[in-house]
């Protein structure tokens, strides 16, 4: 292996796949297998240029199908294997994900969400929550980060690769098309000099030794036989996931204490978000916000204790009510008021929010 | 000295899973013995990485003292090719049937066969989708009666059979190894899938054996009828033999050049 991507902490003004690219090379990533498809298509672009250097390979496939089975079979060798997809390619990637959720395979999915349902825009939107958090048949046993800026999509990143590895789920960094796109400031760094353990990776096939003669041979299977059979081996994944849960639960809040109105939002709508808040904060608004940054588990004890104290919970996101499902699930039986603010496939801004808490508070 | 009453098994099998899950008659035991003997003479037991489809074939999920992956219908290609990617040492045998090979996974076969990928694929052959019910499949033979096609197939509505090494053998480059061998000439079967492994072995390119192989329980044959099938009608459509040959490619060069 070649020398280190990064060393000390350089910064750079880049876009957010340039960021994803940088950052699963930092994480150690070896392998990328992708589809393109906008906007997540300059990961692959800038991934493919610099992996000369390091010793890391690529595989163009013939669809999201194929890419997220052959993202299978990397991590299957043992590799750190990653693909990245939006829209109508992340819908066929829950077929692969839903193989990895049944054999535990820590693969890692990086989505720039677009514009749905179908092909829709090419360009922005929340509105793939649904579908990475519960995608696939199945109970959608996978983690779920929601970073909102370049920094965030750097470290959670790499984080992906070392929880995945860490737990054995699924592990999605559910960016968007204007986290794509945009460029700002980042400041890369090397994960080991940060203390970041880099979480191991381990073959689950072809390790040494002949099978059946030196070692157990390693059968991976996704069907089973009777419904019992099923019934087991879902109760460990179950208690799995719940163990998980609080170790891996990431959420952000500020002002919530004395607030009248909460507002919850994630990824970039969260910028607005908090500025907002600033905002109607100096004007003696008594407005706090509590934003998840893991979607999948859902910090839903940490924010049912705000929905217990607070009035009102407005619910600010780029699609129709689909984190405020998640909210719902996790606050039942609280007594907040819930406002929604939906804007499927649009950006909101600061102004907007600020607006919309001045005519419900 | 005592004779054993027992058939040999492959040292490969794993005997744990023995007896096998397939029905009396079925042709998978057969070419998973052809390709058990392969591995075992050619003493790739811990390099091969076996992976099989949904469907019948998904049954041999721990058929080898291999390491083994049991993935979806028609997305074992990709999972070998994946595999093989990461870790150019295994050698790594996609396995499956008509169905997961020719219908829901020909997108996965054909590329992976264009780029001419260094993984084996074997594909069973049995005219039908089994595991489901007996539906047409796209090696369902004209005028054959299936779940979805009482009446017989009909090439007008459907169309001809797909024939899969014709086609894999025109879209591969240079280095592919693509035979029909069928299990009612098992010696034959055999030497075909032991140089598909060898093509893999050697990294010269996509290696694929597609064996012709029955169904009685879909078929509703006995034993007379099912070997009547495999013997006389299908060889009819699906010609056995090598229809690329890289060994013999070479040899040829050799005596010319």
């Amino acid at each position: 292996m070649s020398e280190k991507p990064i060393t000390g902490e350089k910064r750079a003004f880049m876009t957010g796949n340039e960021v994803v690219a940088w950052a699963c090379l930092a994480a150690g990533a070896d392998i990328m297998y992708g589809y393109p498809i906008t906007p997540q298509n300059e990961i692959m672009h800038y991934w493919t240029r610099q992996i000369p250097k390091y010793g890391r390979k690529f595989l163009q496939t013939e669809d999201e199908l194929s890419a997220g089975f052959t993202t299978v079979g990397g991590v299957l060798a043992g590799l750190k294997a990653f693909t990245a997809t939006a829209g109508p390619g992340n819908t066929l990637m829950q077929e692969p994900m839903s193989m990895a959720e049944m054999m535990r395979l820590p693969v890692v999915t990086i989505v720039q969400q677009r514009g749905g349902p179908s092909t829709a825009t090419v360009i922005y939107s929340q509105q793939e929550v649904t579908l990475t958090t519960q995608g696939g048949n199945g109970e959608g046993m996978r983690i779920v980060y929601s970073p909102s800026n370049h920094q965030e999509l750097f470290d959670y990143t790499i984080k992906a690769f070392n929880t995945a590895w860490k737990y054995r789920f699924p592990t999605f960094v559910l960016g968007d098309g204007y986290q794509a796109k945009l460029r700002e400031s980042v400041t890369l760094y090397d994960p080991e000099e940060k203390g970041i353990e880099r979480v191991p990776s381990e073959k689950y096939v072809g390790k040494p030794g002949t099978p059946g003669v030196d070692r157990e041979p390693g059968h991976y299977r996704n069907t089973y036989n009777t419904e019992e059979e099923l019934f087991e081996v879902l109760q460990q994944h179950f208690a799995d996931f719940e163990k998980m849960t609080p170790e891996v639960v990431e959420y952000a809040q500020d002002n919530v204490e004395d607030a009248d109105l909460v507002i919850v939002a994630h990824g970039v709508v969260f910028r607005g978000v908090r500025d907002a808040v600033k905002e109607l904060r100096e004007a003696g608004y008594k407005v706090g916000f509590f934003r998840p940054i893991t979607l999948r588990p859902f910090p839903a004890e940490q924010l049912k204790a705000i929905a217990n104290k607070t009035k009102k919970l407005l619910i600010a996101e780029s699609a129709q009510g689909q984190l405020a499902k998640l909210v719902k699930d996790a606050i039942y039986g609280a007594s907040a008021e819930i406002v929604p603010m939906f804007r499927p496939g649009v950006g909101i801004t600061t102004e907007q929010i600020v607006a919309k808490v001045k005519e419900v508070l | 000295m005592s004779v054993s009453p027992q058939p040999a098994m492959p040292k490969s099998w794993r005997v744990e899973s023995k007896p096998h899950k397939f029905c009396p008659g079925c042709g998978h035991g057969l070419v998973l013995k052809c390709l058990g003997e392969a591995i075992d003479e050619l003493g790739i037991q811990d390099k091969v990485v076996f992976g099989c489809d949904i469907g019948c074939s998904l049954l041999s999920w721990d058929f080898f003292n291999c390491d083994s992956v049991q993935t979806h219908h028609g997305r074992t290609t990709p999972v070998m090719t994946g595999i093989k990617r990461a870790n150019p040492d295994a050698i790594c045998v996609a396995y499956m049937g008509d169905g997961g090979g020719y219908a829901i996974g020909i997108g996965g076969i054909v590329n992976a066969a264009a780029r001419n990928e260094k993984v084996t694929v074997l594909l069973a052959n049995n005219t039908v989708y089994a595991m489901t019910g007996g539906q047409m499949s796209p090696c369902t033979m004209p005028g054959q009666k299936v779940e979805t096609a009482p009446y017989g197939r009909d090439p007008e509505a459907t169309g001809m059979p797909t024939q899969g090494p014709e086609m894999i053998s025109a879209i591969t480059g240079d280095g592919a190894y693509v035979a029909r061998g069928t299990t009612s000439n098992l010696k034959q079967l055999k030497s075909y899938i032991k140089k598909a492994l060898q093509n893999q072995m050697e990294g010269n390119g996509f290696s694929f054996v597609e064996a012709l192989a029955g169904c009685p329980t879909n078929w509703r044959t006995n034993a007379e009828k099912t070997w009547a099938f495999i013997e006389k009608e299908m060889p009819q459509y699906y010609k056995v033999g090598e229809k690329k040959n890289p060994f013999e490619a070479k040899k040829e060069a050799q005596q010319n050049g």
